[in-house]
């Protein structure tokens, strides 16, 4: 489904020039939702913006269903963490998530009944006419959710989607994506630096080290389902992989000690 | 109850006056009540069918406003497409950056007697002169507004895939709209300046035509009724500014911010 292969990317050149992602590959299968952990400054960002075409990579390729990604493709939806500022303030919410929907779909009526419907589903009816800044910051990373969700995307890309909420509303927001997963066959890539969220929604866990960003364990979640925040975070299962995903982050042995993190803040577009 | 106490504010400034002026008895300073009458006199006692406006009123104070909104009209169509533009596209904004802050600098009084050359005396020089003067405020600040709309905010048109025009009515007009705004109002209150100017200049009619009528009469009622009837207009025109500015701009003024 989604193939990335030797993705490097550096910003600027010669000897200046900084590495975010360093020969990043990974491979997603279909339906499956991964989360990407890492140290501050490790690309996660970089590499999320390279896979959605946002900007070019240095080296490598990403191939999406067979096709090499070289703009934004076709069937793609992100989530941005800055709600605040992805959502367009101009906009009442229901337009806001159906203004993706212009280039599919042409009859008016249409897109706001996809709007309104797809707001219904992330458990936000009746809001189609409020402005974003009139709802709570959960309620809005909800409305990107919905915009997301309203072109029926194949791959979603979430971007630290939960990161600038309160922890009970990051909870609601977790139990949604989980939600969506199950309900939908969309292949999911959620960047967090939350190790906690990144095993209790993630199929598998990829651990980036600390820049330039290289691929640094891959662990399958084997969490039963449905997963519930407070049973199965007490399963033994949950409390050995996240104590494994953060001794890998923190990457405590002499090889992948962060090496120049000053500068390596800089790339990460946080 | 607060318009109640701005309301006793303006009367008590006006009754302020007409007491000064009465006791004053200066004839350089007539009272606001012989200012009013006059007005009423020259310009409001028509005939219900125009709106109660004297032909001296549809004479002067419609062309006036005329060539103000026609001048605002061409600086807006120049100011805000070229704006978006070059907003957009900071190389050609940086090259053109030194000359436009040139054309800008340069007092629009002294534009005049050029105007007056291309276009002899008249209504075509009267509108050059507020177009050319009010495009400035607008043209840069729409410039500013374009340059710095959220970077989030186009990469969401870029991730959903917006066209290139879909990018530029839903995201880069919007976003640049409220500085746009904020350089129309600048040049209207410069529009009836310019236009009060260019009226003295040369004209066979208009506001501006009439005050330098009465200033050579020395009728100083007739000249206070114009000043006061310039106050109005510039009150009018703001207020409905105002309006279709929460009108185009609720998301934006209603959060607070003025």
């Amino acid at each position: 489904m989604l193939e990335v292969t030797d993705l490097t990317k550096a910003y600027g050149s010669g000897a200046a020039a900084h590495v975010a992602i360093d020969r990043v590959s990974l491979t997603i299968p279909q339906g499956e939702l991964v989360s990407i952990v890492g140290p501050s400054g490790c690309g996660k960002s970089t590499l999320l913006r390279c896979v959605a075409g946002l900007i070019t990579s240095t080296a490598g390729q990403v191939v999406l269903r067979g096709e090499p990604v070289q703009r934004v493709p076709d069937g793609l939806a992100v989530v941005f963490q800055d709600y605040g500022r992805s959502l367009y303030p101009w906009l009442t919410v229901r337009d806001n998530v159906a203004l993706p929907l212009r280039r599919t779909t042409r009859v008016r009526a249409a897109r706001r009944a996809a709007a309104d419907a797809s707001l219904a589903a992330v458990g936000l009816p009746g809001v189609g006419d409020k402005y974003p800044r009139q709802l709570s910051g959960g309620m809005q990373q909800r409305v990107a959710i919905a915009r997301a969700l309203a072109a029926d995307p194949v791959l979603l890309l979430m971007d630290e989607p939960f990161g600038s909420v309160d922890a009970q509303t990051r909870e609601d927001l977790e139990d949604l994506v989980l939600r969506v997963r199950r309900e939908r066959d969309i292949t999911t890539l959620l960047v967090t630096h939350d190790i906690d969220e990144s095993v209790y929604v993630g199929d598998r866990v990829i651990v980036l080290t600390a820049g330039p960003g290289q691929v640094r364990a891959d662990l399958p979640v084997s969490l039963p389902e449905p997963r519930d925040q407070i049973t199965t975070k007490e399963l033994p299962e949950f409390v050995r992989l996240r104590t494994e995903v953060s001794r890998l982050v923190r990457g405590r042995d002499a090889a992948t000690f962060p090496r120049r993190v000053p500068d390596n803040r800089l790339a990460d577009s946080e | 109850m607060r318009w109640l106490w701005r309301g006793l504010v303006l009367v008590a400034g006006v009754g302020g006056w007409q007491l000064w002026t009465s006791a004053a008895g200066s004839a350089f300073f007539p009272r606001p009540s012989a200012i009013v009458a006059r007005m009423h006199h020259l310009w409001f006692s028509g005939p219900a069918a125009h709106l109660f406006l004297t032909p001296d009123a549809t004479g002067n104070i419609l062309p006036s406003l005329g060539r103000v909104l026609a001048g605002l009209a061409i600086a807006t169509a120049i100011g805000v497409p070229l704006g978006i533009t070059l907003g957009r596209s900071t190389v050609v904004t940086s090259y053109l950056n030194p000359l436009l802050q040139f054309a800008r600098a340069l007092p629009v009084v002294t534009m005049a007697p050029v105007f007056i050359v291309l276009f002899k005396i008249g209504t075509e020089m009267e509108v050059a002169t507020i177009a050319f003067g009010t495009v400035w405020p607008i043209l840069l600040n729409t410039i500013d507004g374009a340059a710095t709309v959220d970077p989030v905010q186009l990469d969401t048109g870029l991730a959903f895939r917006l066209s290139p025009r879909q990018r530029l009515v839903w995201v880069i007009v919007p976003a640049a709209l409220p500085k746009a705004f904020a350089g129309f109002r600048l040049s209207l209150s410069l529009s009836l300046i310019l236009m009060v100017f260019a009226e003295l200049v040369g004209s066979s009619n208009g506001i501006g035509y009439e005050m330098s009528n009465a200033s050579n009469a020395f009728d100083m009622t007739f000249l206070w009724a114009t000043i006061v009837l310039l106050g109005i207009l510039g009150y009018l025109l703001n207020a409905l500014l105002g309006g279709a500015e929460r009108l185009v701009l609720g998301w934006h003024t209603d959060k607070g911010l003025h």
